[in-house]
């Protein structure tokens, strides 16, 4: 059983993530952001759950709802903030902006624009990962999160194949939260439970309640143990809602308000909250992690202010390495 | 040359000019039905098809799953069997998951099988950076596809062309990658009532001048519009000739060379990557066929070659703009 402290820490980056995305959309409305975002807002129990069976040298891909998978790795708010600011201080010199902050040092290749473009990339992960392991490294673990939407895409069956045969150390988590855009996962594949795709790549396939961290983190663990024991890949489908649009700004034409309501009822995070009081953690602690948060929050936006804006110099550099010095062809 | 002189005219955006040739066709033939993400309920994600759910049903406006490629494939073979199928590629970016079917199976699909494979496919698909996307969602990769023999390639600078070319591609024998550019879909123009058609391969000359030509490739030419007002009301006015292609593929060489034969001076203006963008391809035709006529270099105006940056900043910086073309056409002109 995780000690109280993981608890708290659990319940504290899920609503690190919720305030993060709340405040990242009103500093949009409010200018601070130019570009698009999607929100992470009510799936926050999967990042929060799948990271904490993760060591810090496990790496994961994300997607262009990325914000929470950050955060969950460990992605610090003030350089994300800064990002989606279009900051030279972001995690991206404000190159990339939300759909693609990435940190190697915390081992997050990447939030991506493409829809399962992440997922072969993290089987190459894990490739890396057994070729080190058969030379005496410790065997280190990829995790690619993804959604409902992207199981259709070639690229995801690719790469499940890939991981099946050769018995990689990888994880497959969707997060399975009813819609692609704007058209519902029923209307997508032919089947509704994702996990038995699974069936096909010779892999165990589950499916949780991605609204609870607990069943979550449980799942990912598991497939954590085999991963890192060369018994090979798992596919988890975490079964979750997001409870804004698809980006911010989303008419919402496909979904009523009262689906959401219900879904709603079962948020993750007051669920939790809960939860850890009747474990017996104390309601201070619990306050005090709420206080962190909200200060986070606030340094990220006032980092992101006054952080000078990308330099317009560098727009030219970094395509390629510096075999070149540099030149720009 | 003006279209249709006669016809009496409305003013409509670049997207209702589309949505109106798709309305239009399909009820034409039965035989035209469109598939893509979202494209069906959401009435896609820039609100294109809105509306055509509900005319034609749900058989004839498929939302399809987030499959790129097995939308063209599946595209593909239903215009073997003698459908008109008319696929959407939400962003130009996604083409790339779609590459084998588009690249080995669609575009050779008629030669290879020594021409018994009919493939009258129209891929709808959008370009151009809209602002703060970054280089996923913002690239012009029309000259990707410039290097793949078999396929034709459309990109509409107004409503009417929007709307004319987009028939007839429709109507045609060939696989046709059709642009779309997400800047435009609000523009207006007047386009012309009734059955309006525009032939593929035939250019526009937007705006007659005699010093210079300036070759405009899809959002670029309402900025060498500007361009060239601003030229013609300096001191010492510069008249421009301003060039829409309309089709890079087949691509209007004479009208071109006419115009060059004119002004002997051509600035050419696109915004995918100058190297090897399709102005690139543009220059080297004029080298090969009108150097003569040519009285200095060929001057380029296109993104620089780098991917599109997410900052504001950063990006208008690597894209090209009005000045740029009017810093190009004072170049060649001294
Ligand atoms: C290859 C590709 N196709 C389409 C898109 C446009 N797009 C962005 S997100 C999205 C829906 C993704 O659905 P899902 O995988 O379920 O993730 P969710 O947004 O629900 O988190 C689509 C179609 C894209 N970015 N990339
Ligand atoms: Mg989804």
């Amino acid at each position: 059983m995780l000690s109280h402290h993981k608890l708290i820490e659990l319940y504290r980056l899920m609503l690190l993530i919720r305030r993060f995305e709340l405040r990242a959309i009103d500093e949009r409305r409010q200018g601070l952001i130019p570009g698009f975002i999607h929100p992470y807002v009510g799936e926050e129990a999967c990042a929060v759950g799948a990271c904490a069976a993760l060591n810090r040298d496990d790496v994961i891909t994300s997607t262009h709802r990325g914000h929470g998978h950050l955060i969950a790795k460990g992605g610090d708010v003030r350089l994300m903030m800064a990002e989606l600011a279009a900051r030279e201080t972001g995690y991206c010199a404000g190159k990339g902006g939300s759909l693609h902050m990435t940190d190697f040092d915390l081992g997050i290749m990447g939030a991506n624009g493409i829809v399962a473009g992440g997922i072969p990339m993290a089987v190459g992960a894990a490739l890396a990962f057994k070729k080190q392991a058969a030379n005496g490294a410790p065997m280190r673990v990829a995790l690619s999160f993804f959604g409902d939407g992207a199981t259709n895409e070639g690229a995801f069956h690719e790469a499940l194949n890939l991981a099946g045969l050769w018995k990689l150390p990888v994880i497959f988590f969707c997060e399975n939260n009813l819609y692609g855009e704007g058209t519902p996962q029923n209307k997508q594949a032919p089947v509704s439970q994702l996990s038995l795709r699974a069936q096909a790549y010779a892999m165990p396939g589950v499916t949780v309640d991605g609204n609870d961290v607990l069943a979550v983190y449980q799942a990912t663990r598991a497939a954590v143990e085999r991963a890192r024991h060369g018994a090979g890949p798992t596919f988890i489908e975490g079964l979750t809602y997001r409870y804004r649009g698809h980006y911010e700004g989303d008419p919402q034409v496909y979904r009523s308000p009262q689906e959401v309501a219900e879904w709603q009822a079962r948020d993750p995070i007051p669920r939790f909250r809960r939860w850890l009081v009747e474990a017996g953690v104390s309601e201070s602690d619990i306050e005090q992690a709420e206080g962190q948060v909200l200060a986070m929050v606030d340094e990220a936006v006032d980092y992101a202010r006054k952080a000078p804006p990308a330099r317009v110099q560098d727009a030219l550099s970094g395509v390629y390495g510096n075999a070149h010095n540099g030149a720009v062809f | 040359m003006i279209d249709s002189l006669n016809d009496r005219m409305r003013t409509i955006s670049y997207s209702e000019a589309i949505n109106e040739a798709l309305r239009e066709e399909m009820q034409r033939d039965p035989n035209v039905f469109i598939l893509g993400e979202d494209v069906a309920t959401m009435g896609g994600v820039f609100g294109v098809t809105a509306g055509l759910l509900e005319q034609f049903g749900p058989e004839r406006v498929m939302d399809t799953p987030i499959s790129e490629a097995g939308v063209i494939g599946a595209a593909l073979g239903a215009a073997m069997m003698g459908m008109r199928p008319v696929a959407e590629i939400m962003f130009g970016d996604f083409l790339g998951c779609a590459g084998d079917q588009l690249i080995n199976q669609v575009a050779k699909a008629r030669y290879m099988s020594g021409g018994k494979a009919r493939v009258p496919l129209t891929i709808r698909v959008t370009t151009g950076a809209p602002g703060a996307a970054a280089a996923q969602h913002s690239q012009s990769p029309e000259s990707w596809f410039m290097n793949v023999p078999g396929l034709k390639i459309a990109c509409p600078a107004t409503p009417a062309d929007a709307k004319g070319l987009l028939k007839t591609a429709i109507r045609g024998e060939d696989p046709v990658l059709f642009f779309e550019h997400k800047m435009l879909y609000a523009t207006k123009g007047a386009v012309p009532d009734g059955d309006h058609v525009v032939e593929l391969g035939q250019a526009r000359v937007v705006r007659e001048g005699a010093d210079v030509t300036i070759i405009a490739i899809g959002g670029m030419l309402p900025r060498a519009l500007e361009a060239a007002q601003t030229l013609a009301a300096r001191d010492r006015a510069i008249s421009c000739e301003v060039i829409d292609p309309r089709t890079l593929v087949p691509l209007d060489l004479p009208t071109l060379i006419d115009s060059v034969k004119k002004t002997g001076r051509v600035v050419i203006v696109h915004e995918a990557h100058k190297r090897a963008g399709p102005g690139a391809e543009i220059a080297a035709l004029l080298a090969e066929h009108a150097v003569d006529y040519l009285d200095s270099p060929i001057a380029r105006v296109a993104a620089k070659n780098v991917p599109l940056p997410y900052a504001p900043a950063l990006e208008q910086f690597v894209l090209p703009n009005t000045q740029d073309i009017i810093d190009a056409v004072l170049r060649v002109l001294r």
